[in-house]
């Protein structure tokens, strides 16, 4: 578990962050939340032992990262945002080096590189000098380097930054798999992003948390609305009478479709979009589809980020 | 111990793979070789071990240009290219970063040293040379070597620029060497302060003549350690920046 209190960072007179404080249970993807400069990749740094906070404290599963940080080191792993590689070094090199350099047995090292590289899918360009990879590539050293002393915290800063949607998905099912073995912590400012590989969302503004949980908690909290679209055919009049007669519903708004059909733009003030499906084919309605309106993180992050109220 | 040993190697390995290293070898080897055929054997000297005495004292001069040469990217490029949060974040010391970069160029430039041996074997060949002369000779070289060094981790540590850590280095070289010339202008007590400070002046004189002085020894491992607790301090300091 990290539990994080009072963190507060400031470079010369300029605040970076302040009073962070949050908790993060093991095995969970955590993700980082926030507008540019709003702190995340600072806060990484010290997580990672690489900066010094001015105040506050970081314990790592019971141990205090600014007492004991050659204790802890090894059991973390950190992928900035631009990869840290030598380029001259092949990759099983490089990998070994780091290997050694982080305490890891000398005698499992081979093995261990192999099964990291497995799980990057590095195996092909294992012999191969860093400085002749694709950035995608790079990126999945990055990760290996990461991983490769089996830490039991790995941060990821911006880890799809620059890749092509085909390596996107390819990391993020990479995550997702690293995600239950190692407890991970993930900065990006791609929404789409967190929403798909976290179980927990850390909100930061101008350097301080505004909300952590999940998405839902975060919803619940920041009275954000959910939003459906549904698509019917009959009678249009029907289909909102049946949406307006439901206590779930908090507004609709309707369109005729080139085809007929009716779509329905409802937004809901709980998560229930069965209730709208049972009332509509209740009514006699023929429902095509039902679907995801809004992107809901999309809102809460413009919400938390830009100054929305939170519930009292 | 063994992480010290791990970052020299695979700093060793970097400056054998980089043209840099060879490019400045090569220079300095071919200067050292003009120098030793224009001044120490063209100047009339027909005694050995005078011979040997100029070898040293230009060799010294080459020694020195390498050390700061080979040491200024050590940290330098580390911070510019971004890696050094590899060695930030490792289960190691300060101290240990600095000791195992340290270590690579110190190794790399006594690589230079041990390259220049042919010179005063020619004189081995073709005269008489006394093996302690050689032997201190070469001390006082291998002093040289890790006190610039020493001086080029420094300046490498306070800047991500490697040719602003090289200006820095050459500078401070510079400076310790002319020291000898401020002395003589300065009043004192503080003539025999910055007499003692001069790098060649008092304290290689010394092996050029195949003579070995404990405060000479004292002298370069001084200017060695204290050139590393700098480096160590400003690494240590940018943490908490």
């Amino acid at each position: 578990m990290i539990q994080v209190k009072g963190l507060t960072k400031y470079y010369g007179s300029s605040r970076a962050i302040y009073d962070l404080g949050f908790t993060i249970e093991s095995g969970q993807i955590a993700g980082f939340l926030g507008l540019n400069g709003a702190g995340k990749s600072t806060a990484l740094k010290i997580l990672a032992g690489y900066l010094m906070p001015t105040s506050g404290t970081v314990s790592i599963e019971g141990i205090d990262l600014l007492n004991e940080p050659e204790k802890l080191r090894p059991r973390i792993g950190f992928l900035p945002e631009q990869p840290p590689l030598y380029p001259e070094m092949s990759v099983r090199d490089f990998l070994g080096y780091l290997a050694r350099l982080r305490g890891y047995p000398a005698g499992r090292i081979g093995a261990r590189i192999e099964e990291v590289s497995e799980r990057t899918s590095l195996k092909e360009v294992l012999g191969a000098p860093i400085e002749t990879l694709s950035l995608g590539y790079r990126r999945r050293v990055g990760i290996a380097q990461a991983m490769v002393h089996d830490p039991a915290l790995v941060i990821l800063d911006e880890p799809i930054s620059g890749l092509d949607p085909v390596q996107i998905v390819e990391m993020r099912h990479l995550i997702r798999q690293l995600g239950g073995d190692h407890t991970i912590l993930i900065s990006s400012h791609i929404l789409s992003e967190v929403e798909e590989t976290c179980d927990n969302l850390i909100l930061l503004r101008e350097g301080e948390l505004v909300a952590q949980g999940t998405e839902s908690d975060l919803s619940e909290r920041f009275n954000s609305a959910l939003s459906l679209r549904a698509v019917v055919r009959g009678a249009l009049d029907a289909a909102k009478d049946a949406l307006g007669a439901l206590e779930v519903v908090q507004e609709v708004h309707s369109e005729v479709l080139p085809n007929g059909d009716a779509a329905f733009d409802i937004t809901l003030l709980r998560d229930e979009p069965e209730a709208i499906a049972s009332s509509l084919i209740a009514a006699g309605l023929s429902l095509r589809r039902l679907e995801a309106g809004q992107n809901q993180l999309e809102g809460l992050f413009l919400q938390a980020t830009t100054g929305g109220g939170a519930k009292p | 111990m063994s992480s010290i040993v791990l970052i020299a190697k695979r700093e060793l390995r970097a400056h054998f793979k980089s043209l840099i290293g060879y490019v400045v070898i090569a220079a300095l080897l071919l200067l050292d070789g003009l120098m030793f055929h224009a001044y120490a054997l063209g100047d009339g000297k027909n005694l050995s071990s005078e011979v040997l005495r100029e070898f040293f004292y230009y060799s010294s001069g080459m020694t020195g240009a390498a050390g700061i040469l080979l040491s200024m990217r050590l940290l330098a490029e580390e911070r510019r290219e971004g890696t050094l949060v590899l060695l930030y974040t490792a289960p190691i010391s300060d101290w240990q970063i600095v000791l195992g970069k340290w270590l690579s160029s110190f190794l790399f430039v006594c690589l230079f040293v041990v390259l220049s041996l042919y010179l005063p074997l020619m004189i081995v060949i073709h005269g008489s040379v006394h093996p302690g002369h050689l032997f201190s000779g070469y001390l006082g070289l291998i002093l040289v070597a890790a006190a610039t060094t020493a001086i080029g981790t420094l300046c490498s540590s306070m800047t991500s620029h490697q040719l602003v850590a090289g200006i820095l280095g050459a500078v401070v070289f510079l400076l310790l060497v002319t020291m000898w010339f401020t002395a003589r202008i300065a009043s004192p007590p503080l003539d025999e302060l910055l007499a003692y400070s001069a790098f060649f002046d008092k304290h290689f004189q010394p092996f050029t003549r195949g003579a070995i002085h404990t405060r000479a020894i004292v002298y370069y491992a001084s200017v060695t350690f204290l050139s590393l607790l700098g480096a160590r301090v400003v690494l240590s300091t940018r943490r908490w920046r």
